[in-house]
């Protein structure tokens, strides 16, 4: 007894000396590793929410989607509607002692817009970055870009000297044959460190000490150890075992049980991401289909019986398991141009769905092919399956071809579907991300290239492109909205649902869901062990 | 005999060609590798810029001619999703799968022998029924059930052995080595047995039937007769003829293993060339899948060339020829 407590106080006053901070170690499970270190290289959320500890932005979003200043303080327009300004936090080192400057800001954006570079979309519209002085930058638009700065959330800064020295001044080309430093080292400003990266097996990340955030953020966690566990089984398994103290991607059918574990917490979120259905309105008949010389999908009653057939409640009570916010818009609530009417949704009217079939000729319904992913969104086969039996009641013989997304993307990139399910996210939470990509005529001035459905209207396109470039905030909104109402009128995407993030975690942590499945540890408040 | 193994050299040539080819005609159908490059919000003034960089709007034929001569030259090329050289990153990942592919094999040549023996001296007795019966059920199990069952018995309920990774590895030479820590070994326990557990069963199976062949030859009985212990019977006498067969068949199991650990790395997340393999063809990283299905090919090839060399020096009618 007399040992245990001379023990006891040993250990006691060994960590008072240490100043009270207790090494703390988090072990993060998620499904994939990303493929590189370099931030510029990859388009990918998994890529940036690692990227995200040891590298930062100008500027974040908290988990309601509202833009906080990172490594900006401050940003305006200038007196030149096409020039923002941005005001850089002093003070702030990258993990090799450099200090941050204006300078490292210009070279990092044009570093991502360089050719190897995917988030180059994002800064499609910067035709300049400048250093005003130390702390300021400038960056000007094509024309007067009022969410310019939206686009910045996954925009990492790099240390300019430190890229020259080491070689990594351009994003790797894939064309190259030689590697590129920053593929598996780091050097940002964020709170943790690499410490080291064995791919597909861990990276582990130490508290960097001369943190900027130190007693802004809470910093509990000194040591992140980043654990991918491909197989959604094993990654579950590691949790329960103890092996894992924090895991995302989790399986949506494997909710509910760890909800009734009471050593584990999950937390639960709308995620960045809308779940739909493509149609081909522009055919002049179908391309995977018996009916030939006819397109019944470029008529808008047969648009209208699918729209009334499809039983968004059931899809989301059975098929996703509850976990889904069954929507009539293809943009999640966050998102700016985003209305309650318009994602209101029909009850299902499977009655009035064959009548308007009729109406439109085709009494005995038609066939047709639904081609979906079965590796990209929750559940993407089986809610497809479930649409075809949905369709099915009024007549439309429906059958799926599932196939992995490497294949379905090429499918839609070369608009070579009738009726194809997709999912897409907005980075920039406003609707001209939506519209750029999924509205525009396919193709034109760059714009429109996941568009298969062969919608095309000049009208729509000149205002999607005016967009871009449009001073005042009230008639940008109203435009955005004049274009939703053609989109939701003419009916050539069906939105489905929003899907839903789980986290989950060991009691003590406590990690709130953020739409773009992003954490940021440094923000992460433990509780007592 | 020259000529005999020129010829089978020309053959392995030939094998290695025809699997590039095959490799290259499969590409065309797993997706486009410009999308997974650039992402999917980019436009398609990019992705046609890229195809053009990239060569893939060349015929065919001549985009394979320009393939084979780098392959030729050593250069693998890039891995598009890694961006890290091909070689290089094979080179890193292979130690796991084979270290993983060794252990496996020597446990199921170990085990198998042992319960395959047992069963044909005691095949009347319950033990050895039950054996059987489990061996049964094990085969008919698909690999990945058989590891998931594992990790929630001695990862989840039990938390005896981890249920992912490859623990702390340590670097002799060039060689990353789980097999010199105790955290290595724990953690290679449970996917050595799902790897290995399909082969346990074919050699215990194999040794079972060989041995009660064995045991009911003349031999057996004229030493039975003799007075011999029926230790040395057993074990001196009919094991050592039963081997034979179980060796060639073994050893052809170990190339098996190596290709066929995708499975099992993929449920243990076990870091070799299957789970990257896997990963690759997700990310349609062409370069990647290609020098790995060469490897793979190499692999059996040169087990083959090996087979062939050993019946060479065991059978002297080939030498003469």
């Amino acid at each position: 007894m007399l040992l245990k407590t001379l023990f006891s106080s040993l250990l006691a006053a060994g960590l008072l000396t240490a100043g009270g901070a207790q090494a703390e170690t988090l072990r993060w499970a998620r499904a994939s590793d990303p493929t590189t270190l370099d931030p510029h290289s990859f388009n990918t959320g998994t890529n940036f929410v690692l990227l995200h500890q040891m590298y930062e932005t100008l500027v974040t979003r908290d988990a309601k989607g509202k833009l906080v200043p990172t490594l900006a303080t401050s940003w305006k327009l200038t007196a030149d509607p096409s020039v923002w300004e941005f005001k850089l936090r002093p003070n702030v080192k990258f993990h090799d002692g450099t200090a941050f400057t204006a300078k490292d800001v210009v070279f990092s954006l044009q570093r991502a817009k360089g050719p190897g570079a995917q988030v180059k979309s994002l800064l499609a519209s910067m035709v300049e970055a400048k250093a005003v002085d130390e702390l300021t930058v400038h960056v000007k638009t094509n024309g007067p870009n009022l969410i310019f700065p939206d686009n910045l959330t996954n925009l990492f800064m790099m240390s300019e000297a430190w890229a020259k020295a080491k070689g990594a001044e351009t994003t790797q080309d894939p064309a190259s044959s030689t590697e590129n430093f920053a593929t598996r080292n780091a050097n940002g400003t964020g709170p943790y460190m690499l410490a080291s990266r064995e791919q597909d097996s861990r990276t582990v990340m130490k508290a960097n000490p001369q943190y900027w955030g130190k007693g802004q953020a809470p910093l509990q966690i000194t040591e992140l150890i980043y654990l991918p566990i491909k197989s959604p089984a094993t990654r579950v398994a590691a949790l329960l075992s103890g092996e894992v103290d924090f895991a995302q991607d989790i399986p949506a059918q494997d909710v509910a049980r760890l909800k009734q574990d009471q050593r584990l917490r999950i937390n639960e979120g709308p995620e960045n991401r809308s779940i739909f259905l493509g149609l081909n309105v522009g055919g002049k008949e179908l391309k995977h289909s018996s009916l030939k010389g006819k397109n019944p999908l470029a008529d808008p009653r047969v648009r209208e019986a699918i729209h009334l057939a499809i039983d968004r409640d059931a899809l989301k009570r059975s098929t996703m398991r509850g976990l889904s916010i069954p929507s009539g818009m293809i943009a999640p609530s966050f998102v700016n141009g985003y209305s309650k009417a318009m994602a209101a949704y029909p009850k299902v009217d499977s009655a009035k769905a064959k009548q308007l079939l009729a109406d439109a000729g085709y009494p005995n319904g038609f066939d047709l092919t639904l081609h979906t992913s079965n590796d990209r969104y929750v559940n993407d086969e089986a809610i497809s399956t479930a649409i075809a039996g949905f369709l099915g009641r009024i007549g439309i013989k429906t059958t799926v071809v599932a196939r992995p997304i490497a294949q379905q993307s090429v499918a839609i990139n070369n608009a070579d579907l009738d009726f194809y399910l997709y999912g897409w996210g907005v980075p920039t939470y406003d609707s001209a991300y939506i519209f750029d990509f999924l509205v525009h005529t396919r193709g034109k001035d760059g714009r429109g290239p996941t568009n298969a459905t062969g919608f095309s209207s000049a009208e729509v396109d000149k205002d999607i492109v005016s967009l871009a470039s449009e001073p005042d905030k009230a008639k940008r909104d109203a435009t955005i909205q004049r274009i939703w109402n053609v989109v939701q009128k003419e009916r050539f995407y069906i939105p489905l649902h929003d899907q839903v993030i789980h986290f989950a975690s060991i009691k003590r942590i406590d990690v709130p869901v953020h739409p773009d499945n992003a954490v940021l540890f440094k923000d992460v408040k433990l509780g007592a062990k | 005999m020259l000529a005999y193994l020129l010829r089978r050299l020309g053959q392995s040539a030939l094998v290695l060609l025809a699997v590039s080819l095959i490799a290259f005609m499969v590409f065309r159908h797993i997706g486009d590798p410009t999308i997974s490059l650039l992402g999917e919000d980019a436009t398609l003034e990019e992705r046609a810029a890229l195809t053009r960089e990239l060569g893939f709007d060349q015929p065919v034929p001549l985009q394979y001619l320009h393939y084979v001569g780098k392959v030729v030259q050593g250069d693998l090329g890039i891995s598009y999703r890694l961006k890290r050289p091909v070689s290089e990153v094979i080179a890193e990942r292979l130690p796991a799968t084979l270290e993983l592919s060794l252990i496996a094999s020597l446990g199921a040549l170990a085990i198998g022998l042992v319960l395959g023996v047992y069963t044909a001296l005691r095949s009347e007795g319950w033990l050895s029924r039950a054996v059987m019966t489990v061996s049964l059920v094990g085969v008919s199990l698909p690999t990945f059930l058989i590891g998931i069952g594992l990790i929630y018995l001695f990862a989840v309920e039990l938390r005896w052995l981890p249920s992912f990774g490859r623990g702390t590895t340590v670097k002799v030479g060039g060689w990353e080595t789980g097999l010199l820590t105790a955290s290595g070994w724990s953690a290679i326990i449970l996917p050595a047995i799902t790897l290995g557990f399909y082969n346990m069963t074919l050699i215990m199976r194999l040794v079972r039937a060989e041995m009660l062949e064995v045991l009911r030859s003349d031999y057996i009985r004229f030493g039975r007769a003799r007075g011999l212990r029926e230790k040395d019977l057993y074990f001196g006498h009919a094991l050592r003829n039963t081997l034979i067969p179980v060796i060639t068949i073994a050893g052809l199991q170990i190339g098996t293993l190596i290709a066929f650990s995708i499975v099992t790395e993929t449920v243990f997340q076990w870091p070799g060339v299957g789970l990257l393999f896997i990963s690759s063809i997700q990310g349609v990283d062409v370069p990647l899948i290609s020098a790995y299905l060469m490897f793979i090919a190499l692999l059996y090839v040169v087990i083959n060339l090996l087979v062939d060399f050993l019946y060479l020096a065991v059978d002297p009618r080939l030498r003469r020829r």
